[in-house]
């Protein structure tokens, strides 16, 4: 593995191997020959299967599910969706949500609009149309033709149901709930194929299929899914084409937004809770306005102002809501809606992780805590794995029972310094959190904290500051901020974790990412158009190709 | 037995293979080979269920200072007081380590409930609860998890990548329990619905795939679409369950749905939470909906709290200053008996429903347990746990047991055991076990 897990030792701050690749002689430029991974089978997210349900059958149609808690592995949901299970409570889920899209689509009053033909007798089986609906919705649903014994078996379901039901039309509902609750459906199932050159790689609708989710947080459109059967996407021109033709659609923002929502860790909002009586300004509004303002500021820094990644950590320009205007004390005269704003200088706040969606995500229900910020600040922003505390741990200093004062976070902390077994990761986890203590367990500003002065000042990693907002400087600057970025991107693109031979990728991506002076959607463009993207790793015959689909 | 006169009059009429309506209602009796059996003729079947609760216990509030059948509850054990014979508690079981760190809150439990100890929640084996729903699971669901401190995790892992979710809505649990697919067991009349028939069928259509599929994957990945179909055949089989007509439930009263709560960890909402849903998983237990389940009253690293406080249970086992009169945290103790009581309030839920000659709590076994016995250090020595209920006569409770530093599998070998597996050893490195706990089993 690739490894920046930076396994903390006191005093000794390792640096990230990947950080010293060699190079040699190879332009830091150019692609190194691809490595490639295992084709994946891959659940879709819940966003994903939103995205993917409105994207085949419109935004309107309702999906009633609930979906468990999402499995995260090595700090992204898109590694877990590689290796997470379906319960059965999932497949509920899942067949519910089936039902309810069928009966909606197939109601009276709206068939007309999903079918292209109609039976004579709705009360028989009609063979063509059947057909028609099984073959174009299963080829949307799969993202693949259905083969010649899917076509048929689901077309039989569609018969054996119509005669029961005495109902052509409950016939293809339950026809409909098979295709969504197949596995070829709620799994990205990857298939192999290989090159001209006898090089193993995803096969073309497994390309479509990445690409789409990837850049669109969706399922391939008509448009990819046509490339693919063409043979477009064994092309790199052709790649290219769909590759721009995706980050120029409304949808790229979308995967933007899910990349972020997924690095950031907000699906942690579902189990947050505060104290009314402490924050009585938190309420389930902000919590959702909270991430929506993140998401804003970054796709607006990102995409809209095309900027550098590593501003969002100094950048004062948001986007907030009345509901939000009362924690941060900033006026804001719209009644409802979103208002682009600025926080003032002397607020002290600039950068994303001086925003709410992170201070009261990562904070006690009733107090702030400069250990999960911190650690978060590590994980989140920097890939720096952070240990679990020891198991045996005196925290009795803590609460002095002398009765000596101990009013701010940073006293009570620094009680930890004086155990060796604490005080290896507490250096490493804690200024970057005092650095936030200005901020209380919601993310309001404070200047005390039970009446004693807060002293946010520390170093980064050698990066020195005295200020919340300086803070966010020291982070911007810090040299694993953007490769962070890069390579939590490639996982998200490719569903797993790196490997140990991807490392000079890495290096490439990290040099092209500078390159473009640090905009994302260039890296996402890079990461899409790689060789490596695409690349099945060597040795794995046990799988067969897909020779054998059409049985 | 006292039961003798009222099984002799019912062997005659039980020649006839169904007791007629016009009989008066018993409550129950015994057939032949003394098994209980309710008035309808059916078996009562024997449930299996946990209970958990975080952060421990006080050992000086909780441990009987004697063991065996006259022992003396201690403060926290006093609510429960009125079930001493219907409870045989644990003390004194370990996790042993083996070297493996100890994640706070999260080794100790899984060390418990899957017999080996992990650092994280990378389980290497199944939680005993899921071997069990494998082995009895017949009912409309496999099983049915709940969390009553708004946390939708849950203890109850198939593999690493599966966990079953909680439910932490009594809302939500309800209309899961009691909402579309369910059919009142005491309905005058039966009419299978013809859409489970097709709906059933399509599912096997859909099955259908799975050779062509399962060579198409690597072999982990193999193992994810196994359990995939083995999660689509047991929807198939529910449906199937819909299609005959339910076995007719004594004393069976459908509950009235529950208002929409606020689902947080304060711990008044957090025990009123617990209390509606207690009562809706009895009810559940009661007409056959399921026959596993696993209570999850507090997160492990327990996140409850008292209104207006910054603090909560789990940073205050670390934080607060040992009362020096008391000679144990004041805090952290209010915590550790609410949960007690809670437990209270869920033995009333089920030992509150007549079944056979006993109640549903006699038919159940439910295991309740913690993660760590004294928080304040993580420590997985001693893990405070409890069985209640008898298993339909297969456990015998009424005393205090002290585990002597024992392996903590041999509680989870001995439940394997009560509900029917065939397994004689249980466990991993020196958690390994083929020692079954005798003073449980009759």
């Amino acid at each position: 593995m690739i490894t920046k897990r930076l396994f903390i030792i006191p005093f000794v701050l390792l640096s990230v191997i990947s950080g010293c690749g060699d190079y040699g002689s190879r332009d830091a430029l150019s692609e190194p020959e691809p490595v490639g991974g295992p084709p994946l089978l891959r659940r879709l997210t819940e966003s994903q299967y939103h995205a993917t349900v409105a994207d085949i059958f419109g935004s309107d149609v309702p999906v009633v599910a609930r979906f468990g808690r999402a499995l995260r592995s090595d700090g992204l949901i898109s590694v877990g969706t590689g290796e997470a299970g379906i319960s059965p409570f999932s497949l509920e889920q899942y067949d519910s949500a089936a039902r309810g899209v069928a009966d909606y689509i197939l109601a009276a009053e709206r068939r007309e609009k999903y079918l292209s033909c109609a039976p004579e007798n709705m009360s028989e089986f009609d063979e063509n149309c059947a057909t028609d609906f099984v073959q174009t919705y299963g080829e949307k649903l799969f993202r693949r033709p259905l083969s010649d014994a899917q076509l048929a078996r689901y077309v039989d379901a569609v018969k054996q149901g119509s005669a029961h039901l005495g109902d052509f039309y409950a016939g293809l509902k339950y026809g409909l709930v098979g295709l969504m609750t197949a596995p070829e459906f709620t799994f990205r199932i990857e298939r192999v194929d290989q090159d001209s050159d006898g090089v193993r790689q995803l096969d073309a609708y497994s390309k479509a299929t990445r690409l789409s989710y990837f850049l669109t947080n969706s399922t391939p459109d008509q448009e990819l899914l046509r490339a693919a059967k063409d043979g477009e996407l064994d092309t790199p021109s052709g790649v290219e084409v769909q590759v721009k033709r995706l980050q120029s659609s409304d949808k790229f923002e979308l995967a933007v937004r899910a990349f972020f929502t997924d690095m950031l860790e907000f699906d942690l909002f579902d189990d947050l809770a505060k104290d009314s009586e402490i924050y009585p300004a938190f309420n389930s509004k902000v919590a959702a306005d909270a991430q929506e303002q993140t998401l804003r500021t970054i796709t607006y820094q990102l995409l809209e102002r095309h900027g550098d990644y590593r501003d969002l950590f100094t950048t004062r320009e948001t986007f907030l809501t009345r509901a939000l205007g009362v924690v941060y004390r900033v006026p804001v005269p719209s009644r409802s809606g979103w208002e682009k704003t600025e926080f003032p200088i002397e607020s002290g706040r600039a950068g994303i992780q001086t925003h709410v969606s992170f201070l009261g995500l990562h904070s006690h229900p009733g107090r702030s805590s400069p250990t999960l910020r911190g650690a978060a600040i590590r994980e989140v922003f920097l890939c720096q794995e952070v240990p679990d505390p020891p198991p045996d741990v005196d925290f009795s200093a803590i609460d002095d029972p002398e009765g000596n004062p101990m009013p701010t976070a940073r006293d009570r902390l620094w009680a930890h310094n004086s155990q060796a077994a604490c005080a290896g990761c507490h250096k490493i986890m804690d200024p970057p959190g005092f650095a936030l203590e200005n901020f209380d367990g919601l993310g309001s500003w404070r200047q005390l904290e039970n009446g004693a002065e807060i002293d946010a000042s520390g170093s980064l990693d050698g990066l020195d500051f005295s200020k919340p907002s300086e803070f966010g400087a020291a982070l911007s600057q810090h040299p694993e901020t953007p490769r962070c970025l890069a390579e939590k991107m490639y996982r998200f693109a490719v569903g797993r974790d790196t490997v140990w031979y991807e490392r000079s990728y890495m290096d490439y991506l990290i040099a092209k990412f500078e390159d473009h002076n640090y905009r994302v959607p260039e890296l996402m463009r890079t990461i899409a158009l790689s060789k490596n993207f695409f690349a099945i790793a060597a040795h794995q015959e046990h799988i067969a190709e897909l020779a054998d689909r059409s049985e | 037995m006292a039961k003798l006169s009222r099984r002799s009059f019912l062997r005659g009429s039980l020649q006839g293979a169904m007791v007629g309506m016009g009989l008066p209602l018993l409550n129950c009796f015994l057939n032949d080979s003394g098994k209980a059996m309710a008035a309808t003729g059916q078996r009562i079947p024997v449930r299996f269920g946990t209970w958990i609760w975080g952060c421990g216990h006080i050992p000086e509030l909780w441990v009987p200072e004697q063991t065996g059948r006259e022992y003396v509850m201690p403060a926290h054990l006093q609510p429960i007081e009125r079930y001493r014979e219907k409870l045989a508690l644990l003390s004194g079981f370990d996790v042993k380590l083996d070297g493996v760190p100890n994640k706070p809150h999260v080794t100790g439990c899984f060390g418990l409930r899957t017999g080996i100890p992990v650092p994280d929640r990378q389980v290497k084996a199944p939680t005993f609860d899921v071997l069990i729903a494998d082995a009895i699971a017949d009912t409309r669901f496999r099983s049915v998890e709940v969390c009553s401190a708004g946390i939708q995790r849950s203890y109850s892992y198939r593999d690493a990548g599966s966990p079953n979710p909680s439910e932490t809505s009594p809302l939500a649990l309800y209309q899961r329990l009691f909402g579309e697919g369910f059919q009142n067991p005491n309905n005058a009349t039966f009419t299978p619905d013809p859409n489970y028939m097709v709906h059933k069928s399509v599912l096997s259509a859909v099955q259908e795939e799975r050779q062509a599929l399962m060579r198409a994957v690597g072999a982990e990945d193999r193992q994810r679409l196994d359990e995939y179909f083995t999660s689509v055949r047991e929807l198939e089989q529910k449906l199937a369950l819909q299609l005959q007509p339910p076995a007719p439930v004594q004393n069976f009263l459908l509950p009235d749905s529950p208002n929409e709560a606020a689902v947080d960890s304060e711990i008044s909402n957090v025990l009123e939470n617990h209390r509606i849903m207690a009562g809706l998983l009895a009810r559940a237990l009661q007409c056959n909906q399921t026959k596993v389940f696993n209570v999850l009253f507090s997160d492990t690293a327990s996140n409850l709290r008292r209104p207006g406080v910054s603090s909560t249970h789990h940073t205050l086992t670390h934080e607060e200053p040992v009362d020096p009169k008391l000679g144990h945290q004041r805090e952290v103790a209010w915590f550790a008996e609410q949960s007690m009581l809670a437990w209270r309030d869920f033995l009333d839920a089920i030992d509150g429903i007549p079944e056979g000659d006993g109640t549903l709590l006699d038919n159940c076994l439910v295991l309740a347990h913690s993660d760590c016995s004294i928080a304040k250090s993580h420590a997985v020595e001693g893990i405070p746990a409890m069985i209640a209920g008898s298993a339909g006569g297969r456990i015998r409770t009424g005393f205090h047991l002290a585990g002597n530093a024992d392996p903590i599998t041999r509680i989870g070998l001995t439940v394997q055991q009560a509900m029917g597996l065939p397994v004689a050893s249980w466990g991993g490195l020196s958690m390994e076990t083929n020692r079954t706990i005798t003073e449980l089993l009759v």
